[in-house]
């Protein structure tokens, strides 16, 4: 049987020699071992997902990888072609990243999307720059991750500077709709890398954006400190109007609840970063965490996708809200699927044109779409103010993505039933 | 600085000074009369939090009200680890006792993040968010009844040590070890019974201290440098000591953070550390050796 099918091959000229064959054999074992970013095999593309998933950034890398999980059912309903995940940790630290990244693009991965921190994903961008593979940043907000040049790495997610101008903008909107400014404001924030970089940024450029309130005392504090009781008496003695803080998860909640055992009582507080509007924290505080403003990269939830998105992640993950850590890493996706649909390979030169070439308006997130400069940063990413109510996050800026008027200034902790 | 913002602080801090000094009395019981340093002190203490908190979620026990049984479930643990594992090597040299205790931490860590998963947990107790005001001073009740807590179980702990006969036999142990077995002590169930006493003492800290912190299988390693530090300045295996060392913390900390800056409050404890081993290394109410 098998000599005769041999024979039935017309270009080798008759029965083939023992060293015919085993040339045969060799040439296509090669061809299977060429790694699949040269576009030999294009029906499907291996996404390498990279993310903090142990570590003190454990919780956040597995709730990115949430909005990965929902991408294959809202894609499909998208038309668009679904893609192969290889999921990556980097353990939360920067050399593990570096060296998980060469691994999984050594174990096929033709595409990768990362990491949540920007020091991991900085280091990341450096091993895709080197091997020629697009890597899409799904969170990461350090500037100069889009300021190198380099040709294989595309961010649609704000920088620090674009956070710092659309808080400072829908703080405006956000007095200007209720007619109640703060004339003080205390900054209160972690004095961790992220913390004390944006808070740095919020408070030496407060006065350039005009803005109606004077920063009259900037806190810093250790986020992975034991008790806040101290802190929050500094905030009190401020006598600020209202508390602008940069936060994570365990201190923020941890200083509701100094803030409320103390009796603050002020106009609001207002959040720039993480912390304040997680499931945890809604969870931990109860209805003293109501009423908190998040000035934050969010989701639109009028979008016709995102109704999408939120059917099926509420059927997947009916205990979970939707944030920015599902929203962004679906986009990464999203991304990387449309690439593949308009590439029509998963060659790397191919989706590296089409990925820069990207004009994607039916996505989730608040602003007008996803398309990137020449740097590879998406510039129309716009920032949203959210506020906490009953356990969940509601839009309440920009208008067009608002789904609840603010409450503002806050009902006071011990009016709260 | 106002009078009132000076007022606020120090009586926060004390407060929480107390707590401290009560979380760092097993050490110094331990050390002082068995002369081991037990590596193994924070993790204890979280068993001891994890414990309330069990005591709490199923049988509705307020955490001040579990203090008493974690102090006897942890003073049965302490009690059989130094009988069966510790006085094993106890004449070894120190090296092998440092690394026992500091695996029988990891082991500790490792079982509550395989039982309780590394996720902060705390309990609902209906007075977390109550506060007491005295004018405008206000001061949270968990502290307070955290403080109240403190007192107790150290007095009651000072009160063995002084008056009964086994706290006076134990006493003998640590002045005079030789002494101690030439008058027919048991030297042996002593020793025992005092790390069970030291990990009672964790027990009912780790109790106590669920009022104010979300537990966590990580709290720990913060919790025996904590200690260690406050034994240090209040001077190693003195038991005023501990007390004094834990209430001079609490208040460094919080003044330092109310008239400085928060951040900067670790940094001052261990500037009263190094201040401390700089001139008075035997500690501030040690003896000399």
């Amino acid at each position: 049987m098998s000599k005769k099918v041999i024979k039935s091959i017309p270009h080798l000229g008759g029965a083939p020699t023992r060293r015919q064959v085993l040339a045969g054999a060799g040439i296509a074992t090669a061809a299977a071992a060429v790694p699949l970013k040269y576009g030999l095999a294009a029906s499907t593309l291996k996404v390498g997902i990279l993310q903090p998933r142990s570590g003190p950034q454990g919780q956040i890398g597995l709730d990115c990888q949430r909005g990965a999980d929902i991408a294959p059912q809202v894609l499909k309903q998208l038309g668009l072609p679904e893609v192969e995940y290889m999921i990556g940790d980097t353990e939360t630290k920067v050399d593990v990243a570096r060296a998980r990244a060469e691994k999984m693009i050594n174990d096929g991965a033709q595409l990768m999307i990362g990491c949540f921190d920007s020091g991991q994903t900085m280091a990341v961008a450096q091993v895709c720059e080197s091997k020629n593979i697009p890597f899409v940043v799904n969170i990461a907000a350090v500037p100069k991750l889009t300021e190198l040049g380099y040709k294989w790495v595309w961010r649609n997610f704000p920088t620090g500077p674009m956070i710092v101008r659309d808080a400072f903008v829908n703080q405006k909107a956000l007095f200007a709709m209720t007619g109640a400014t703060p004339k003080t404001v205390t900054l209160l924030h972690a004095n961790d890398t992220f913390g004390s970089s944006l808070a740095g940024a919020l408070f030496a450029l407060a006065p350039r954006f005009k803005m109606p309130y004077k920063i009259v005392e900037k806190i810093p504090y250790d986020p992975y400190g034991r008790d806040f009781s101290a802190e929050v008496r500094k905030v009190k003695s401020s006598k600020a109007e209202a508390v602008w803080t940069v936060s994570r998860l365990l201190d923020a909640i941890a200083i509701t609840k100094e803030m409320v055992r103390q009796r603050l009582d002020i106009m609001g507080i207002m959040s720039t970063g993480p912390g304040w509007y997680e499931d945890e924290y809604m969870k931990a505080t109860g209805k003293y965490g109501n009423d908190v403003v998040n000035l934050v990269p969010w989701w639109d939830p009028n979008k016709p996708t995102s109704k999408i998105f939120a059917k099926e992640f509420s059927a997947k993950f009916p205990d979970k809200n939707i944030n920015t850590n599902h929203t962004y890493t679906f986009e990464a996706v999203m991304v990387a699927s449309d690439a593949l649909k308009r590439a029509g390979s998963n060659n790397a030169k191919a989706l590296q044109a089409a990925i820069q070439k990207t004009d994607i308006k039916n996505n989730v997130t608040t602003g007008p779409g996803i398309h990137f400069n020449e740097k590879g940063q998406n510039p129309d990413v716009v920032d949203s103010a959210i506020q906490n109510r009953d356990g969940r996050s509601l839009v309440i800026l920009p208008k067009e993505a608002a789904v609840a008027k603010p409450i503002w200034p806050m009902r006071p902790f011990n009016k709260r039933g | 600085m106002d009078y009132l913002s000076l007022a606020n602080a120090s009586i926060s801090g004390i407060l929480t000074g107390l707590v401290y000094g009560l979380s760092a009395l097993g050490l110094s019981v331990i050390f002082g009369v068995i002369r081991i340093v037990n590596f193994a002190h924070g993790e204890i203490m979280v068993i001891g939090m994890f414990f309330a908190m069990l005591l709490f979620r199923h049988l509705g026990i307020d955490p001040l009200m579990s203090v008493p049984i974690a102090a006897v479930v942890l003073f049965g643990f302490g009690y059989i680890l130094q009988a069966t594992v510790i006085t094993r090597v106890s004449q070894l040299h120190d090296h092998f006792q440092f690394l026992l205790l500091a695996a029988i931490a990891i082991m500790m860590v490792s079982a509550c993040l395989l039982i309780f998963g590394p996720d902060p947990q705390s309990v609902d107790i209906p007075y977390a968010l109550d506060s007491f005001a005295i004018g405008e001073i206000i001061l949270g009740k968990p502290r307070v009844y955290a403080a109240i807590g403190a007192i107790v179980v150290a007095s009651l702990l000072l009160a063995f040590f002084r008056y009964t006969a086994t706290g006076k036999a134990i006493r003998a142990c640590a002045d005079n070890h030789l002494g101690a077995k030439v008058v027919g002590l048991n030297v042996g169930r002593l020793y025992a019974f005092t790390f069970g006493l030291g990990t009672a003492a964790l027990g009912a800290a780790g109790a106590i201290m669920l009022l104010l912190y979300e537990v966590q299988p990580y709290l720990a390693p913060g919790f025996t440098l904590l200690a260690f530090v406050i034994v240090i300045i209040g001077g190693l295996g003195s038991l005023y000591g501990a007390l004094l060392g834990g209430v001079l913390i609490g208040l460094s900390e919080a003044l330092a953070a109310s008239f400085l800056q928060p951040s900067m409050k670790t940094a001052f404890s261990f500037a009263l550390l190094i201040l401390v081993l700089l001139f008075r290394p035997q500690g501030l109410l040690g003896r000399a050796r």
